[in-house]
């Protein structure tokens, strides 16, 4: 301001002898220009206090990514414990075997009264940018179960992953499934005659998508075969053979479904299974032969507008058809010291579920077991094993309340009719936590 | 199965020739991903307005999206922690694994608040890294977008020139708008409100408005009624004017506390097609700023 007035007196002591007119025009373009900066003035300084009064803002993104922190254990795998157990009113039997079926070596069905049902460490991350690993241990009472240790590649492209070590088998649909994340306290029928638990192995899994809209999945598995209906059988090359393929998509926003069919296939050398021959006298058996089973499995969940936090609902279902041959030699009892014969049995079965959820943290559902014994042959040693002809089956009802993600609380009635001439009431009580990083779960 | 397979693998480069495929976690990103690419890319959007990205199921649906995605636009933050490894590591797609230019989080782009000084889970379901939500603050919308077109034409260079006509275009369309809302929000300037979930902090520090209460007693916890009824107390002495809430959310605590304290309840849109006039980033905001406005006296 006091530069404009200097430069209009100069002007005004430089020139005295110009016009009045021309004067009064320099005199308001000069005021122009001084209401014009003044303006400009004013809005720089209104900017400059609302950046002073504003509150703090987000901050521009060049500065935004924070360093990471400092800790050498942030390079440390993912870790998550599961904590899970609870009380179980079962009946008499001390031994809950399944009618008709050679009971596997690995069957961890509920115990009497209260008890851990199952406590696993997991912790996996990548390795690199090529691969990522996995790791479950069982910790249980003096022992610690690998479930599963494994690598899988991330980086091999065009849908192709390999997978290797010791991992649960890609058939079916609740195979690869561990028990915590169960919908029911306890073992299907199907998978507890199939498996035991479920079915592993130490080997190796390709598996391919196809680039489609329909979900399409296909895998291999080659392995040591060394869990049930297999068995160790101490040699070079591959002891199982496991095929799957799995299809799946939505239907509208609120349903989406997968539905699949597999086939394993493993020897068995010496299997050993104690069952009553036809006096009810314990007779030890030992099976060598081919064990072929196929499941086909279907999923369907229903979410209303597939948001599943309000309400949702998930029917599942497998079947599964075994077939077996080879050579059973059975002792004690009537067989005596030793008696061989042909064996050649072939038995189904299969389990359907529906789980509701009705409200927020509550849900409700119902199991129904069945398994079949089509058909049963001994050979020579029908003169002393029976061969049942008995349809194992069990109704579940369960309803469970979860309090937040990482908790939940489960109630469970079954009654279960997987033993001939029994007719059990059963009532679980179960909790299942997971501390540690936040899980991903599975469809 | 062989012969399929087969089949299949020579068909692939065909449907891959085409458009590049952007798989977007949440619609705001799949909006502004049509926004940048325009016919250069095909975008799918994993989630809707109406579904609750903290808990979306691994379909196999997003899984055979997620095996085709030349660009995998997600938010970050954990946001997606429940249900993104999955689809990344069953699809098999080299591509779009974490620190490959095709995987992109929007989170690493701008400054997170309410990172959480201890973490623990008694704390509810608390982001270690910082209130997810980002997208409810337009300046946030202009910075993800400046480096998600980066992004584009890194990965596609051939359209490089069209990437960035699209993108200068978009910020000072973007930016325009944003001066245009900014203005006509001046009356919600420190007006409290009650919040359902923390999903609107970054819209309520961009207008200046005052969060009096949130519903969930903890993040990610369902309110009781034992605690709403705490909230409506406190709103006795500390009065609000509104209650918020998102399209997926369930309206029954924030219509229960609206009723009980006599103030309006709003379903604001949250995202790209959470409301009609939500059909794209623009009308978010605009359908935003409506309803605010429309609800304050």
């Amino acid at each position: 301001m006091l530069r404009t007035s200097l430069l209009v007196a100069a002007l005004a002591a430089a020139f005295p002898a110009v016009a009045d007119t021309d004067l009064n025009a320099l005199r308001a373009e000069i005021q122009a220009l001084k209401t014009n900066y003044e303006a400009r003035i004013l809005a720089l300084e209104t900017r400059l206090e609302q950046t002073a009064n504003a509150p703090p803002a987000v901050l521009p993104a060049a500065d935004s990514v924070s360093p990471p922190q400092s800790a050498g254990n942030r390079f440390n795998p993912d870790i998550s414990l599961i904590l899970q157990g609870g009380y179980a009113r079962l009946g008499d039997g001390n031994e809950h075997r399944i009618t008709g079926f050679m009971p596997s070596t690995h069957d961890n069905s509920p115990t009497r009264g209260f008890s851990l049902s199952g406590t696993e460490l997991v912790m996996s991350t990548s390795i690199d940018p090529y691969f990522r690993g996995y790791l479950t241990l069982a910790l249980q009472d003096e022992k610690a179960d690998i479930e599963e240790a494994w690598f899988q590649t991330s980086s091999l492209g065009n849908g192709f992953s390999l997978k290797g070590g010791r991992f649960r088998s890609g058939l079916g649909y609740q195979n690869e499934k561990h028990p915590h994340a169960w919908d029911f306290a306890d073992n299907t029928l199907m998978y507890r005659a199939l498996f035991g638990e479920a079915y592993g192995n130490d080997g190796l899994q390709l598996k391919w998508v196809a680039p489609t809209d329909l979900f399409m999945e296909f895998g291999a598995e080659a392995g040591r075969g060394a869990g049930f209906p297999g068995t160790d059988r101490n040699q070079n090359g591959a002891g199982s053979v496991a095929l799957f393929g799995h299809l799946g998509g939505d239907v509208g926003a609120s349903h989406s479904w997968r539905g699949g069919l597999s086939y394993l296939q493993t020897r068995a050398h010496e299997r050993e299974a104690h069952l009553e021959d036809l006096n009810a006298v314990e007779a030890t058996t030992l099976f060598s032969g081919k064990s072929k089973t196929w499941v086909a499995d279907f999923v369907w969940k229903w979410a209303p507008e597939g948001n599943a936090s309000e309400r949702n609902f998930k029917f599942s279902t497998e079947y599964f058809r075994r077939g077996e041959s080879g050579l059973l030699s059975c002792e004690d009892g009537l067989c005596g010291l030793s008696s061989d014969g042909d064996y050649k049995a072939t038995q189904s079965g299969y389990y359907a579920q529906g789980v509701y959820q009705f409200m927020p943290r509550w849900r409700t559902g119902y199991r129904y077991d069945r398994l079949n014994t089509d058909s049963v042959d001994f050979g020579t040693n029908n003169a002393f094993l029976p061969i049942a002809s008995y349809s194992p089956i069990r109704h579940s009802l369960m309803i469970d309340y979860s309090p937040s993600e990482f908790s939940r609380l489960r109630l469970q009635y079954s009654k279960d009719k997987s033993m001939q001439g029994l007719a059990e009431n059963q009532w679980l009580v179960q909790y299942v936590h997971s501390l540690g990083s936040h899980g991903a779960h599975t469809f | 199965m062989k012969r399929l397979l087969a089949l299949l693998i020579m068909l692939s480069p065909l449907s891959a020739h085409a458009a590049l495929n952007v798989f977007a976690c949440e619609p705001e990103w799949a909006s502004l991903a049509r926004e940048l690419g325009g016919n250069d890319v095909k975008v799918y959007s994993a989630t809707t307005a109406m579904q609750d990205p903290h808990r979306i199921e691994a379909r196999p649906s997003l899984i055979a999206q997620m095996r085709r995605a030349d660009l995998v636009v997600c938010t970050g933050a954990e946001l997606e922690i429940g249900w993104l490894p999955i689809l990344l590591r069953d699809a098999g797609n080299a591509a779009i694994q974490p620190g490959q230019p095709g995987y992109f989080e929007a989170t690493q782009f701008v400054t997170l608040m309410e990172k959480p000084s201890r973490l623990d889970r008694a704390d509810g379901d608390v982001h270690a890294s910082g209130n997810p939500h980002i997208h409810t603050d337009p300046r946030n919308i202009l910075r993800v977008s400046e480096a998600l077109a980066a992004r584009l034409i890194e990965i596609d260079p051939a359209h490089a020139s069209a990437h960035r006509a699209r993108s200068v275009n978009f910020s000072a369309r973007w930016n325009a708008a944003m001066t245009g809302w900014k203005t006509r929000a001046a009356p919600l300037k420190g007006l409290p409100v009650v919040v359902q979930h923390k999903s609107f902090s970054y819209l309520l520090n961009w207008l200046e408005m005052r969060t009096l209460a949130t519903l969930e007693p903890k993040p990610g916890v369902e309110p009781s009624v034992g605690y709403l009824a705490s909230v409506a107390a406190q709103l006795q002495t500390t009065p609000a004017k509104l209650v918020l809430r998102t399209a997926y959310q369930s309206p029954r605590p924030a219509d229960w506390l609206a009723q009980r304290a006599g103030i309006p309840a709003l379903a604001l849109p949250y995202t790209v097609g959470g409301s009609e006039r939500a059909s794209d980033l623009f009308g978010l905001f605009d359908d935003t700023l409506d309803q605010l406005l429309k609800a304050v006296p």
